[in-house]
């Protein structure tokens, strides 16, 4: 198991500078979310036309791993439906957490640069933490969510 | 020249400083690797290692001795409490309190912070009382108080604390009121070090009737604790930061405040005679020890205290403040580096933060390369808050760790900027 494998250029690249990172004032929906281990914080703004997310920015702080997994995820979601989005979730969750995963990772794109990440457990949450605040946001959930 | 001796324990110059190479051999854990590279091994602050000696004396009593203890008339009882109560007599010496009545046995620092404030602050305080911590506290000198004020009408009153990371004596004095009725402070702090001047805070309560308790879990593994010196109130510790074994610490308690508190928790052990209309409650410490204690960690306990004090605190201190010394001169060296806590008296905790990489990913690389420190908020989040990071890197040292680790760390956030940074 290299560092490499976790620290891919295209992470240390999100990392450095994140994409849609804004407030997003006129945002339809927007979630906040928590990792007390580490102290990541941040917060997802969704714009949405109908079904469509036509707009996605995050803004907080955390390390390099949760920064550039939502920096990521907001490249990957803009202009996706709904559900489309939860299907990527699903993939994602599957992808970071399970040894047995069968998800397609060149069928994720440039999130499939988080694929390093399971080999090291204690930083599954950071990956993962903006997926379920997004999630959060998408249904309107009102308390913050938590990866303890 | 003459072999170097197989153990710390061996007799050494009093003067001498510690030979570090004949210690680390006593510590098996010390030996392995991680990932491929020597463990070096600097999260001393949350939990220390323990040595051969320990681990034996705790092997060595379920091989040989175990009976419960205070009970049976048999012989392996009578050994297993001999053990026991050895024990608590070698803690009476080691913080020279006046009497084993005013040591009690508990799972550690946090439960002994609990007990008193179920036990001593519960009972007496009301609406409009008032608790006094500082701003370095570790939640476990926090939440227990807060818990007491939620359940009383009591208030939580802060001392605030400078850039370095001390606390503000001018400030503690205008927060002392007539309505104070219990100072409660870190001796030294976990999330940066900074060794508090507790005589200082002690005496301004004590000349008001205040009593004092302190959180000593970081303090009693570093330096020379002399409780008939300090005339605090009480103190508590944990065993697994000194050498000794998880899920044992102590809460000392002034013999005249513990005569007055009730029972904490009820059951065996803590009874002179029950009946169901009335229970005669035991003597002093047992009525706080309800229920069979953790006799085997009261045992490594008390092994620990042996191995520290045939080190020397003051030895051990010396060595300590040496690697701090050096690990601040060396960290100073990498750009973008910056120290959370400065305090001029600092235990040996070197707590930073270094820009643009987050501690958790420092985290993550320096254990790549067998470098075991902590990072996050360090059960401080006031403290996290007070320098406006939500996390902060930590190396603490023990006597047991090199300059060459040193220098193993320092090499490791090389690493780690050349990666990110």
């Amino acid at each position: 198991m290299d560092l490499k494998d976790l620290y891919r250029d295209i992470i240390v690249d999100h990392n450095r500078h994140p994409r849609n990172f804004r407030e997003m004032p006129d945002a339809d929906r927007h979630a906040d979310g928590y990792n007390p281990l580490c102290g990541d914080k941040l917060t997802v703004y969704v714009k949405l036309d109908g079904d469509r997310i036509s707009d996605v920015s995050f803004q907080g702080s955390g390390c390099a791993i949760s920064v550039a997994s939502a920096s990521l995820l907001t490249e990957s979601i803009k202009g996706r439906t709904v559900p489309e989005a939860e299907k990527l979730f699903q993939s994602m969750h599957e992808l970071l957490t399970r040894d047995d995963s069968t998800v397609d990772v060149t069928s994720l794109g440039k999130l499939g640069a988080l694929s390093g990440v399971r080999e090291f457990p204690a930083r599954v949450k950071c990956a993962s933490l903006c997926w379920h605040t997004l999630d959060a946001a998408l249904h309107q959930q009102q308390e913050p969510v938590k990866t303890e | 020249m003459s072999a170097a001796p197989h153990s710390a324990l061996a007799p050494q110059s009093v003067q001498a400083p510690l030979d570090v190479a004949v210690i680390r051999r006593d510590f098996p854990i010390l030996a392995r690797t991680v990932r491929g590279k020597p463990l070096t091994y600097l999260d001393n602050a949350a939990s220390s290692q323990r040595p051969q000696v320990v681990i034996d004396a705790i092997s060595r009593y379920y091989e040989t001795t175990h009976a419960n203890v205070h009970r049976g008339v048999h012989t392996l009882s009578q050994q297993a409490t001999d053990l026991f109560e050895g024990a608590r007599e070698k803690v009476r010496r080691f913080l020279n309190a006046r009497s084993t009545r005013e040591i009690i046995f508990v799972r550690g620092t946090t439960e002994a912070v609990n007990l008193v404030a179920q036990s001593y602050a519960r009972p007496r305080l009301g609406p409009g009382d008032e608790i006094l911590i500082s701003w370095l506290e570790h939640h476990a000198n926090i939440v227990p108080w807060q818990m007491v004020c939620e359940q009383t009408g009591a208030t939580l009153k802060v001392i605030p604390i400078s850039q370095a990371g001390e606390v503000d004596f001018d400030a503690f004095e205008r927060l002392l009121s007539p309505r104070t009725r219990l100072l409660a402070l870190a001796h030294v702090s976990n999330a940066l070090g900074t060794i508090v001047p507790v005589e200082r805070f002690i005496r301004a309560a004590k000349a008001r009737g205040i009593p004092v308790l302190l959180d000593g879990a970081q303090a009693v593994p570093h330096l020379k604790v002399d409780l008939q010196a300090l005339d605090c109130d009480f103190y508590g510790f944990s065993g697994h930061k000194m050498c000794g074994p998880t899920g044992i610490g102590v809460l000392y308690g002034r013999e005249a405040l513990l005569r007055e508190m009730p029972p904490w928790q009820g059951g065996g052990d803590m009874i002179l005679a029950v009946s169901f209309t009335k229970t005669i409650y035991n003597d002093l410490p047992y009525k706080f020890e309800a229920g069979t204690p953790d006799i085997a960690g009261v045992i490594g306990l008390g092994a620990a205290i042996d191995y520290l004090g045939s080190l020397g605190l003051d030895r051990i201190a010396a060595a300590e403040h040496d690697l701090l010394a050096y690990a601040t001169q060396e960290l100073s060296a990498i750009p973008g580096l910056r120290f959370i806590g400065t305090a001029r008296d600092k235990a040996a905790v070197a707590s930073f933060t270094v820009d643009g990489i987050h501690p958790h990913d420092l985290g993550t690389i320096l254990d790549h390369e067998g470098v075991a420190i902590r990072t996050g908020h360090h059960c401080a989040m006031p403290v996290m808050d007070f320098y406006g990071v939500p996390a902060t890197a930590r190396a603490s040292f023990a006597f047991y760790n090199t300059r060459d680790e040193i220098d193993r760390l320092v090499a490791a956030l090389q690493v780690a900027r050349e990666m990110l940074g």
